[in-house]
């Protein structure tokens, strides 16, 4: 369990509402998470890189060459509202 | 009591790279909104980045002119943070194991030197560009998203606004002299962000700190830094004490305003990038990208100190620009006085820069042209009074010297007391013929005729020239 203070704290982060009934449910579920990790903490990691699970590949770089992008009517096809060729989101600072 | 101001930069570079960080989209400046975008920079699900290998480059370039170590394995991490400019939900960034470690920058400041430690420089990705002020919604555009920056941060060594200032045109010398970065704070190219605190004097431990972010000009960054040491001053001499908050300078209203307190806003919950391998760099490429580096800002200062007899100020002046300093060498190569072309440069180009608020770029004025001025002068066509004038006209009319001085009558022969001047010195450069002119000769009046107007390159009038003889040789 972790507390319900800590779940609105990283609910706020995330920009989430959360009902009473959710703080409880993700109090619960979270808190089981993090003791997961707390196991995994225990594993005997000396030596290993915290990225090692990843393929290993011998060439992780990419030469500086433009690739077609999306057609503007792909990039904002997901957006929820769209207002002169842009994604409009909801006003962040005050104009 | 005496406070003394401490201050500490980060400052934002974007790369000059065709594509961005992750992604092969192009990271231009200025296309059509929404352009340039894919899976990767706009944070679809599954989508997997990869690294851009000139962005490296570029990155241990810079760390290389400015003395950084250069890490053999860096990592990168994800910086989380909710903000409509960010599609993924995080920027990936570098955090405790970044490209480059600790370097230095020797910055001049009232000709005394100093040298200023970098903590080190990390590459990260841009967010996209949000527009406030066009609709009820705010409008994001992806393009600027991904885009490669270098953030390198100084340590809190920096002692006033003016040793800030000369900082940040330190490090914006060396990103253009390295062609990485084109350092337009005006378009956000270049980016400073600056923490502030005051403490009394001899006191060790630091006080408590100020941020300040959006200061859009190099002389913003200055003037910002000036209003907020003396408002901490204000405050701590009143008895009061500073919070620890961030403002954004407005630059029309030359004052900061506190940031809209964002809560828990720094609360960035950083973790290793789990996408991205751990970036490894040998010695050997270290040491080839380090021969690839061009004269720095401080040797070019030098050499044009000691090689070519400049002033301090002059050579400081012209070498804090790369395009500048090139200038000044290209014009030096049609006129051979080194002080009197870095004269004109500092005093006369940078004016004209300034005033028309233009990049050198934008000048009309060669070096050539220049130099051709420069020249005129000194055979007496025009006086170096009208020759500023000149300049003036060369820039608006993108004209050469000779055709502006023609168009507009400009030689000092136009006022007769100019060309009584020239015929007085024709005549003293010439005693034997004057002699013999004196003592009959009078075809001679002929060679001081041809004398005076090769003076005035030929656009004296003749006549005048000829009246003036006959009165002084009488």
């Amino acid at each position: 369990m972790i507390d319900r203070e800590q779940v609105l704290h990283v609910a706020r982060l995330a920009r989430l509402n959360l009902t009473g009934e959710e703080v409880e449910q993700f109090s619960r579920s979270l808190g089981s998470i993090l003791e997961y990790f707390e196991q995994i903490r225990h594993a005997p990691t000396e030596g290993v890189d915290a990225t090692n699970v990843m393929a290993r590949r011998h060439d992780a770089l990419r030469n500086d060459i433009p690739v077609p992008s999306l057609k503007r009517d792909e990039i904002l096809q997901n957006g929820p509202q769209i207002r002169e060729n842009h994604f409009a989101v909801p006003k962040v600072i005050d104009g | 009591m005496d406070f003394e101001t401490v201050i500490g930069l980060e400052i934002h570079a974007q790369l000059l790279t065709e594509t961005k960080l992750f992604c092969g989209c192009r990271s231009r400046f200025g296309d059509p909104a929404n352009t340039n975008g894919c899976p990767v920079c706009l944070g679809l699900p599954g989508a997997l980045p990869v690294l851009n290998r000139r962005a490296v480059a570029m990155a241990i370039r810079m760390g290389c002119a400015i003395g950084c170590t250069v890490a053999g394995r860096s990592l990168f991490a994800r910086k989380n943070y909710f903000y409509p400019d960010l599609p993924k939900g995080y920027q990936i960034s570098q955090y405790d194991a970044p490209l480059c470690g600790k370097g230095e920058l020797p910055i001049v400041v009232d000709n005394t030197v100093k040298t200023v430690g970098v903590t080190g420089i990390h590459l990260e990705e841009d967010a996209g560009k949000l527009i406030h002020d066009r609709a009820p919604e705010s409008l994001f555009d992806v393009n600027r998203c991904g885009t490669p920056l270098i953030e390198i941060v100084s340590e809190p060594d920096l002692r006033s606004p003016a040793e800030a200032y000369a900082f940040l045109i330190g490090i914006k010398a060396i990103l253009e002299y390295i062609e990485i970065c084109d350092c337009i704070m005006e378009e956000g190219s270049l980016r400073c962000d600056a923490n502030i605190s005051l403490r009394s004097r001899g006191e060790k431990k630091l006080g408590a700190k100020t941020e300040i972010k959006n200061m859009n000009s190099f002389r913003g960054v200055e003037k910002a830094l000036e209003y907020e040491a003396r408002r901490q001053e204000e405050v701590l001499r009143n008895g009061g004490k500073i919070h620890q908050e961030t403002f954004l300078w407005d630059r029309s209203a030359n004052r900061s305003i506190p940031m809209r307190s964002k809560e828990d806003a720094h609360d960035y919950r950083y973790f290793p990038e789990p996408d991205l391998p751990p970036l490894t760099v040998n010695p050997e490429e270290v040491a080839a990208l380090r021969k690839t580096l061009p004269e720095l800002p401080a040797q070019r200062r030098q050499r044009f100190i000691e090689q070519m007899g400049l002033q301090e100020n002059a050579a400081e002046v012209l070498t804090s620009s790369r395009k500048l300093a090139d200038f000044f060498e290209a014009t030096l190569a049609t006129y051979h006085d080194a002080r009197q072309v870095a004269n004109w440069i500092v005093v006369d180009i940078l004016r004209i820069i300034n005033d028309l608020k233009i990049t050198i770029d934008q000048l009309e004025i060669t070096p050539g042209h220049l130099g051709a001025l420069l020249k005129l002068i000194d055979n007496g066509t025009i006086s170096a009074r009208s020759a500023r004038k000149i300049v003036d006209l060369m820039q608006e009319r993108d004209q050469d010297p000779e055709t502006i001085i023609k168009a507009e009558k400009m030689q000092q022969v136009s006022d007769s007391g100019a060309l009584e001047n020239i015929v007085q010195s024709v005549l003293a450069k010439n005693p034997v013929e004057v002699e013999r002119f004196k003592a009959g000769d009078g075809k001679l009046i002929s060679f001081f005729v041809g004398q005076a107007m090769k003076a005035t390159m030929g656009s004296g009038n003749p006549k005048e020239i000829n009246a003036l003889l006959s009165k002084m040789l009488r």
